[in-house]
């Protein structure tokens, strides 16, 4: 009989029974939903009471496109946003930067300045609408940027709901938008959560994802891995301020994918959720049950999906779905199935939609709490993911933590392992992909001619780059750059940036400028380059 | 032979880069990987550095035909024009002619099997 392994490493049994419990005691591992240890959820009703959020990725072009593609989607259903912005933005670039030629508007909208931001939430009212925004290196200028929209619309504080990613740690591991070395870096994500913790209680302001990594190649069980490593690093930060652990612990937010093994992602969550809790409770000693959550999105990964017929791409969506329904998410995101050709069509992101609400409305998966459970498989797999969890947990502890693994690169030298031992498993055929390593038929590798792929509107930079030459026409010149001075001289301090950049986004300063003050007294990451 | 696998422009994704530079290291190629956010100028500079027979760039931002434009014209520029260019990523099927016409030796789309991917760099593209 062929051997079958997890994505994790460990094998998987043909068959299993009741002695594969036999070390589970059920009130200790397992309880009940909405109770700690929260294996089976974090709500005791889960979905009876409330459906996931549905949250697709959407930017592209100016604001003013994207705040159009926002009110697409909404027209259709999607209950909250999760935009994306393009690199030159993530990276603290202005749209006429030499360096962001060929790049402004791609993989998401630009934003130059307040004026941009305030077009792009153009009639979508921020007391109402939870919005995700996937920044991480200027994830504390954009987020100021947000909150001012947010006054502006006369939005009370206390009703505005949004996340930003904030995860720099896994930028350095995997995604890349890193500018300012780590340490720095840190202290821009604890300045945010402070911030927000003080004055924006319903904010999100970190969102620890696992996703990235495992999209840069980790396993299952490392994707968990990481990320709990990751939390626990910004919880100690905020500790070390002085800052109660009930005070910020209960808005930690989580973005992980479920792409795979069906099956063992269940467990990947359910692991995951009890190991979190227990880190919490235990190790940090939070009192507040909210404290304990593990709140996630469940997101596919574009890395499921194959170029090769890509319309296959909607079925494994559809299983990402009930993957992620499966797993308890609190929302949902999935990728479309042209990810491997360009960013996403309207009618791709539609259809992306669509298969979420068909999970939610047809399928059954959300007519009750943690269906799953009890499985002798899923049980022990749950188990199985947890041993594999902490053990992945435990090598990168003796690396010296996850700071200073990433650091040193070991930790991107780890997931680039096994990102070329996924693609040799892959090509061996041990791993199969439909259409790509098995089941290979005649059909030609390019998008069959119905695949209508978004095409890129070059004009877009131009028209951007002259808003921008407007707005820095048109403002405060000394109020920008007294606002910038006092960004550099509390850079030098310990004090809390977000109140300065605050001031500086307000004057309508350039996120080019923001950046460039905060660089000047940080200096740029060097890239411990390992592979 | 001796090749440069490299990251042009602001994109981040590196992981088809890194696991092209590993398979490509097992093959027996000299690789030099030169870490993310690389200048086209920076990327020429360490191909001539480096002496190398082949320059792989890998682009999932959409910014491909600048990026390999500027790298193309920089070798030039500075008389290297034996040294080969390839490129690959999320490439649009729309854009593979383009990027032939602009000098670049193969281009690898999404989907590549790696086989393929150092039989190619082997046979000198």
């Amino acid at each position: 009989m062929k051997e079958i392994r997890a994505h994790a490493g460990f094998p998987i049994k043909p068959v299993y029974g009741p002695e594969d419990l036999a070390d589970v005691d059920f009130e200790r591992d397992i309880g009940h939903p909405g109770e700690y240890p929260f294996t089976r959820g974090i709500h005791t009703r889960m979905y009876r009471e409330r459906l996931w959020t549905m949250r697709q990725y959407v930017g592209f072009g100016t604001p003013n496109e994207t705040n159009d593609r926002f009110k697409y989607l909404m027209a259709h259903g999607q209950d909250a946003l999760n935009v994306a912005f393009d690199l030159p933005t993530q990276l603290g670039l202005d749209s006429d930067d030499p360096r962001a030629e060929g790049e402004v508007g791609r993989v998401g909208m630009a934003i130059d300045t307040l004026a941009d931001m305030e077009d792009a939430f153009a009639g979508i009212p921020l007391d109402r609408v939870s919005v995700s925004l996937t920044i991480n290196g200027m994830a504390a200028p954009i987020t100021a940027m947000y909150y001012a929209v947010a006054e502006k619309q006369g939005a009370a504080a206390d009703r505005v709901v949004t996340t930003p990613q904030n995860d720099i740690l896994k930028e350095f591991i995997a995604r890349g938008t890193w500018i300012y070395p780590v340490d720095p870096s840190l202290r821009l994500v604890a300045d945010l959560i402070e911030f927000s913790a003080r004055h924006y209680p319903r904010s999100n302001p970190v969102s620890v994802c696992g996703y990235h990594i495992r999209e840069a190649g980790c396993t299952t069980a490392q994707e968990m891995a990481y990320g709990l490593l990751i939390a626990a690093a910004y919880v100690e930060l905020m500790l070390a301020r002085g800052l109660p652990v009930d005070d910020f612990a209960p808005r930690i937010s989580f973005n992980f994918t479920a792409w795979g093994k069906i099956f063992e992602e269940v467990a990947k969550f359910r692991a995951g959720r009890r190991l979190y809790a227990r880190m919490l409770r235990e190790r940090f000693g939070a009192t507040n049950p909210r404290s304990w959550m593990f709140r996630t999105l469940i997101g596919g990964g574009g890395s499921a999906f194959a170029v090769q017929e890509p319309e296959n791409n909607i079925v494994r969506g559809a299983y990402i779905a009930l993957a992620a329904a499966l797993s308890g998410a609190q929302t949902m995101a999935l990728p479309t199935y042209d990810e491997a050709y360009t960013i996403p069509s309207a009618k791709a992101q539609l259809i992306a939609l669509r298969t979420m609400q068909i999970c939610a409305e047809e399928s059954g998966a959300a007519d009750t709490v943690d269906p799953l459970a009890g499985s002798y498989y899923v049980e022990a797999l749950t188990r199985a993911m947890e041993a594999q969890i902490l053990e992945e947990m435990a090598h990168v502890e003796r690396l010296g933590g996850i700071v200073e693994a990433v650091k040193s690169g070991a930790i991107q030298a780890e997931v680039a392992r096994q990102a070329y031992r996924f693609e040799q498993r892959l090509v061996s055929g041990e791993i199969p992909k439909v259409a790509a390593n098995c089941h290979i038929g005649d059909a030609p590798a390019e998008p069959d001619r119905e695949v209508e792929l978004y095409a890129f509107d070059p004009k877009v930079a131009a028209a951007q780059v002259t808003r921008l030459e407007r707005t820095r026409r048109d403002r405060d010149r000394g109020a920008v750059a007294r606002a910038l001075g006092r960004i550099r001289d509390e850079a030098r301090g310990t004090t809390n940036l977000i109140y300065p950049i605050m001031e500086a986004v307000k004057a309508y300063a350039t996120l080019g400028e923001l950046a460039r003050a905060m660089r000047d007294v940080f200096g740029e990451h060097k890239e411990p380059v390992k592979f | 032979m001796k090749v440069l696998i490299a990251k042009p422009g602001l994109d981040g994704h590196d992981r088809g880069a890194k696991v092209v530079a590993q398979a490509l290291r097992d093959a027996g190629v000299e690789v030099v990987y030169t870490g993310l956010k690389r200048t086209p100028e920076e990327i020429v500079q360490a191909a001539i550095q480096e002496d190398v027979d082949v320059v792989g760039l890998s682009v999932l931002s959409g910014a491909h035909l600048v990026l390999s434009r500027r790298v193309i014209d920089g070798l030039r520029a500075h008389g290297a024009t034996e040294v080969r260019v390839v490129v690959g990523g999320i490439i649009p099927p729309r854009d593979i002619e383009e990027l032939l016409r602009l000098g670049v030796a193969r281009a690898f789309p999404m989907g590549t099997p790696l086989p393929e991917i150092v039989k190619a760099f082997k046979g000198s593209v």
